[in-house]
């Protein structure tokens, strides 16, 4: 989203100035009606009534909320309490996202820094060997992960024959599998808008903290990592805010200990709970989550500016 | 000083970081490539290379069913791109060359909202949609979804690509009483055809890999290539899928490596140099 040109970057032409309104029509019925209105169904859904087996009924109700926030017991006549079951998928779900997105800035801070600092077309081509990737389709990104980290997989068959090890090594349906496939899809979010910021950077900043007898170190921490903030931050938004709602990583290498705010969405419509109202009250929960994100984010942006 | 590395923009131990991002890029790709030729009933133990696979994913018991998923996928992907991309021209002509007009600012949030609302939200979003009007979900709704999500993939490389033409060429051309239109057709439309062929690629890869909102609003009995896969893997992992993901790979890194080439066809169109895009 970060690299979309904003209207206002440049001065535009008005060659066909009184076409505006016709010619945007289209993106705005298309996503309008098939988009904004959806949500706002989805929204209202979250407050009606639920039908065994899906579906609704059209009478208002707050229970998709209540039971996603309070326990008030099996016959919902004791005293409320707050109910973690799902607050807790939610923390996990925040938590493993975290930390994907703190991997991915541990290996996509220096890979965006050395293809930055290529000359020419060697940095053209490293970013494109960067990009591959994540254009192969992620089911077979994490199908592959899920292949390659089973009890029996490649890896551990290599480690026993070299001795290494004599039992499996287990990661498959773990936390650690799931933050291992959330960093293995979203990767590359991390290295391109990092990449950018660092081509920007300019490096009399550097020779002139050198000068004044700065240390790598010092100029890295002092200098260097301020002035590229904006692509870090866009960089760990980019790879944070898929994370959170992933399904596919959750789903095909975790297990029932790692469930995720995705799988849970997703139970509600097409697993056996059957819950729509609830699944659209999660829906609206972890929607108001990336705006949240997104908006701490645009306010980041327009103070950098200033 | 000598001796000492007094390249500042080199830091010790990023080249290792670089490569091993890159291993750990390739190298789950790579093992199943390399499995999907193995000969063996088993995907853990090693036969010998063959294309048996391969040779199972089309004439094999499961063959009907990946080949009607394939057929959807693309049917699919080829008309979402050719709608999103006919959508993300006129919206990037609006944007970029029209002016002022009412909701042009909202006009940006709402091109890239596909974008910031997390797919699950969206599958959900329009299945309730779907069903509330009573649609039956099939093989329209899926196509409708990815329209919709498509479009900003469209419109990212078309709008960059117009925003590298100056206005002058279709300011020459209506000083040379070229109607409005023929200033489009003529001047605009050649410059932007390599934007525009890349961001409908881009919008095809997008739509043919999508499997969230497809398997949402998707009926019971129509499956795309991802769904497909899915269902399969639920049971297991399948020599013959090991081959499958192979063959999607390739298109996909194909189509990309094609959209990448094409996308830097006739240059930069600026005025200092020769418009050869046409």
């Amino acid at each position: 989203m970060a690299a979309v040109p904003h209207p206002n970057a440049r001065a535009t032409s008005d060659t066909y100035i009184g076409f505006g309104v016709p010619l945007i029509l289209p993106a705005w019925v298309i996503i309008g009606f098939f988009l904004v209105v959806p949500v706002a169904m989805m929204l209202m859904y979250s407050f009606l009534t639920k039908e065994f087996r899906g579906g609704v009924i059209w009478e208002f109700s707050i229970a998709a909320y209540d039971q996603f926030f309070f326990d008030r017991g099996l016959f919902g006549d004791s005293p409320p309490t707050i109910e973690w079951t799902y607050i807790s998928i939610f923390w996990r779900s925040i938590w493993q996202a975290g930390v994907a997105t703190f991997f991915c800035l541990i290996i996509g801070f220096p890979t965006a820094w050395f293809i930055a600092t290529r000359t020419g077309r060697n940095s053209t081509i490293w970013l494109f060997l960067i990009t591959i990737p994540y254009w192969v389709n992620l089911l077979i990104r994490t199908i592959s992960m899920k292949f390659l980290i089973r009890d029996n997989g490649p890896i551990n068959e290599f480690l026993i024959s070299s001795g290494l090890i004599t039992e499996p090594f287990h990661i498959i349906n773990t936390n650690l599998a799931v933050q291992l496939g959330l960093f293995y899809s979203y990767l590359p979010f991390m290295v391109l808008p990092i990449y950018a910021a660092v081509e920007r950077y300019n490096f009399a900043l550097s020779e002139a903290a050198a000068d004044l007898y700065a240390s790598r170190t010092v100029t890295l921490t002092k200098i260097i990592l301020p002035a590229v903030k904006p692509g870090i931050v866009a960089g760990c938004i980019l790879v944070f805010v898929p994370s959170l709602g992933a399904f596919l990583a959750p789903d095909l290498l975790g297990g029932a200990k790692t469930f995720m705010i995705g799988s849970l969405i997703e139970e509600q419509f097409k697993g056996n709970a059957g819950n729509w109202p609830f699944g659209a009250a999660a829906s609206m929960i972890l929607l108001s989550l990336v705006l949240i994100v997104l908006t701490l984010y645009a306010r980041q942006q327009t103070r950098d500016q200033d | 000083m000598a001796g000492k590395n007094l390249d500042l923009r080199r830091f010790p131990g990023f080249l290792p970081l670089t490569l091993l991002c890159l291993f750990l890029l390739y190298a789950p790709l790579i093992v199943v490539m390399g499995y999907s030729f193995n000969d063996s009933n088993s995907i853990t133990r090693w036969d010998t290379v063959s294309l048996r696979w391969y040779y199972d994913v089309f004439y094999g018991v499961d063959a009907p069913k990946f080949k009607a998923a394939a057929l959807n996928s693309v049917s699919i992907a080829l008309m979402a791109a050719t709608s999103a991309t006919l959508i993300a021209t006129m919206a990037a002509t609006a944007m970029l060359r029209a002016g002022r007009f009412r909701g042009k600012s909202v006009s940006f949030a709402l091109i890239n909202l596909p974008l910031m609302v997390p797919e699950i939200v969206t599958a959900v979003a329009t299945l309730i949609f779907f069903s509330a009007l009573g649609f039956t979900t099939g093989y329209l709704t899926i196509l409708i979804a990815h329209i919709v999500f498509c479009i900003p993939f469209a419109y990212l490389p078309i709008a960059a690509r117009m925003q590298g033409i100056e206005a002058v060429y279709e300011q020459a051309a209506q000083d040379l009483y070229a109607t409005r239109f023929q200033a489009f057709r003529l001047i605009l439309l050649p410059l932007m055809t390599p934007g525009i062929m890349s961001g409908f690629l881009l919008a095809f890869i997008i739509s043919l890999d999508d499997f969230i909102i497809t398997n949402f609003v998707k009926g019971a009995g129509i499956e795309t290539l991802p769904t497909a896969i899915f269902g399969a893997v639920k049971q297991g992992i399948k020599p013959n899928i090991m081959a499958i993901s192979t063959l999607l790979l390739v298109v996909s890194v194909g189509f990309v490596a094609l959209s990448y080439f094409v996308g830097r066809m006739g240059g930069n169109a600026k005025p200092t140099t020769t418009p050869k895009g046409d």
